[in-house]
């Protein structure tokens, strides 16, 4: 094997600037959009997401123009995800210098619009975004939940996920965000991230959780991650991407050094 | 001021390899067109490609583009990426079987069912297996960022200037006289991507 596990550092923006909360309370400020993401790229971060966490339609230009001016500086893969619905949304994002959007409940609303969006712009720059929680009582279930974990659909996780990503036109990859660990920093969700990295054929990013660089390492090694998510550690000088693959280097996983 | 033309048929990032072109060449005239007669005229010749390979095909035949790509890889630099290299070929096993260029003979086949992940995503080695200009300045076994399920197979091994392995070792980088091809994609894998671009820019075929 000589493909590398990617570390990708995660930018939540909302009204022009990266912001990071627990759970959507208590939300600071982490920077400029751009400059974060060269730094990121200056460390050694091997992909960017965005999720535009803005909830007016006006305020997404926003986000658009700041995908340009990344795209200008900034030569690795670019996600963007948060209110992508249509096909008009992905055009707008690949145009702004984008390489992949991430669908989340668009996909909940229509099963059939990951189909289509691969049709048009190929399954490589399609990603399914899933975010789970635990089933109380039931262990080894998780239960798809929208609208920034408030509202349960009773969809299984690990079916969805088979599900949106099977044949020639499914998604190319799943953005795996666990409800339960994310933003409590304990490390991430193992056996949620092991179930579904089992039952699909594509790669998977773990995310919600990262506290530490052991948490990263775990990710990977027990829960058989192709990629790792994190935002917090990296955004506020806990650790550089530079010494995240280190750590994961030093614990037998390949990355790009 | 030379001219750079990438092909834009409506298939995949044309706009990322604008902006990667521009930042590695900022004097270069760099444009994104469907026009043949534009493209007869430029300098240097990008052909990206990303999708399915039938799309990609159907596209290029709705654009009348597929005479004057022919002609383009016999006559000045052209450099294919991803869907650009794989339609060089025959056939691809993709969408039931499509047709492709035929400017360089052999095949394109689907990652064989196993234990690794399909698409192929992420940062892979990339053994040279031959000296070439676009190689220019980048270590041998060096990442670059690919995504892709299917990986051309050519019956010509003379053309083959690099090899990937996952699970397999495939032909990830052709060359032949002015035509160079690559399945990764140069313009998302950061310096040394960006340096066979420069080298691309800078590629004299003459020599």
């Amino acid at each position: 094997m000589s493909l590398a596990k990617r570390i990708i550092p995660c930018l939540d923006v909302r009204d022009g600037r990266v912001v990071k909360g627990v759970q959507f309370v208590d939300i600071k400020d982490a920077g400029d959009p751009v400059e974060v993401a060269k730094r990121y790229d200056l460390e050694g971060a091997d992909e960017l997401t965005f999720l535009d966490i803005t909830a007016s339609h006006e305020d997404r230009n926003t986000m658009v123009h700041i995908v340009e001016e990344i795209a200008k500086q900034v030569f690795i893969p670019l996600t963007v995800g948060g209110g992508i619905r249509r096909a008009k949304d992905v055009r707008t994002m690949l145009n702004a210098g984008a390489d992949k959007v991430a669908i989340n409940s668009a996909a909940i609303h229509n099963p059939n619009l990951i189909k289509a969006l691969s049709e048009k712009f190929g399954s490589q720059c399609i990603v399914i975004a899933i975010d789970a929680k635990k089933t109380p009582a039931k262990p080894n279930r998780w239960e798809i939940f929208t609208h920034g974990g408030r509202k349960p659909t009773g969809i299984d996780a690990v079916k969805w996920a088979v599900k949106m990503t099977q044949g020639e036109l499914g998604a190319g990859e799943v953005l795996l965000t666990s409800m339960d660990c994310d933003g409590v920093r304990d490390g991430f969700d193992l056996a949620l991230t092991h179930a579904v990295s089992n039952a699909v054929n594509v790669p998977v990013i773990a995310s919600g959780g990262a506290g530490n660089l052991a948490h990263l390492s775990a990710a990977i090694l027990s829960g058989g991650a192709d990629a790792v998510l994190a935002a917090s550690i990296f955004h506020f000088g806990q650790y550089s991407v530079a010494e995240a693959k280190a750590a994961m280097h030093k614990s037998g996983i390949e990355v790009r050094l | 001021m030379q001219s750079i033309a990438i092909v834009n048929y409506g298939m995949g990032n044309v706009h990322s390899v604008q902006k990667a072109f521009e930042y590695v060449a900022p004097n270069a005239h760099i444009f994104l067109t469907d026009d043949s007669r534009l493209i007869n005229d430029a300098d240097r010749v990008v052909f990206p490609g990303q999708g399915a390979m039938g799309a990609c095909m159907q596209a290029l035949k709705q654009h009348s583009l597929t005479e004057v790509i022919k002609t383009c890889v016999n006559e000045k630099p052209f450099l294919g990426i991803c869907l650009g290299l794989q339609l060089l070929f025959d056939y691809s096993e993709e969408n039931g079987g499509t047709s492709g260029l035929s400017i360089i003979p052999g095949k394109v086949t689907r990652f064989a069912k196993n234990a690794l992940k399909i698409p192929h995503m992420g940062w892979n080695r990339v053994k040279h297996t031959i000296n070439h200009p676009l190689w220019h300045n980048i270590d041998d076994n060096a990442r670059f960022y690919s995504v892709h399920s299917y990986y051309v197979e050519s019956l010509d091994k003379v053309v083959v200037a690099g090899v990937t392995n996952y699970g397999v070792d495939f032909t990830c980088a052709i060359a032949k006289d002015n035509l160079f091809a690559v399945q990764f994609h140069p313009e998302k894998s950061q310096h040394d991507g960006l340096q066979l671009l420069n080298n691309f820019v800078n590629w004299n075929t003459n020599d």
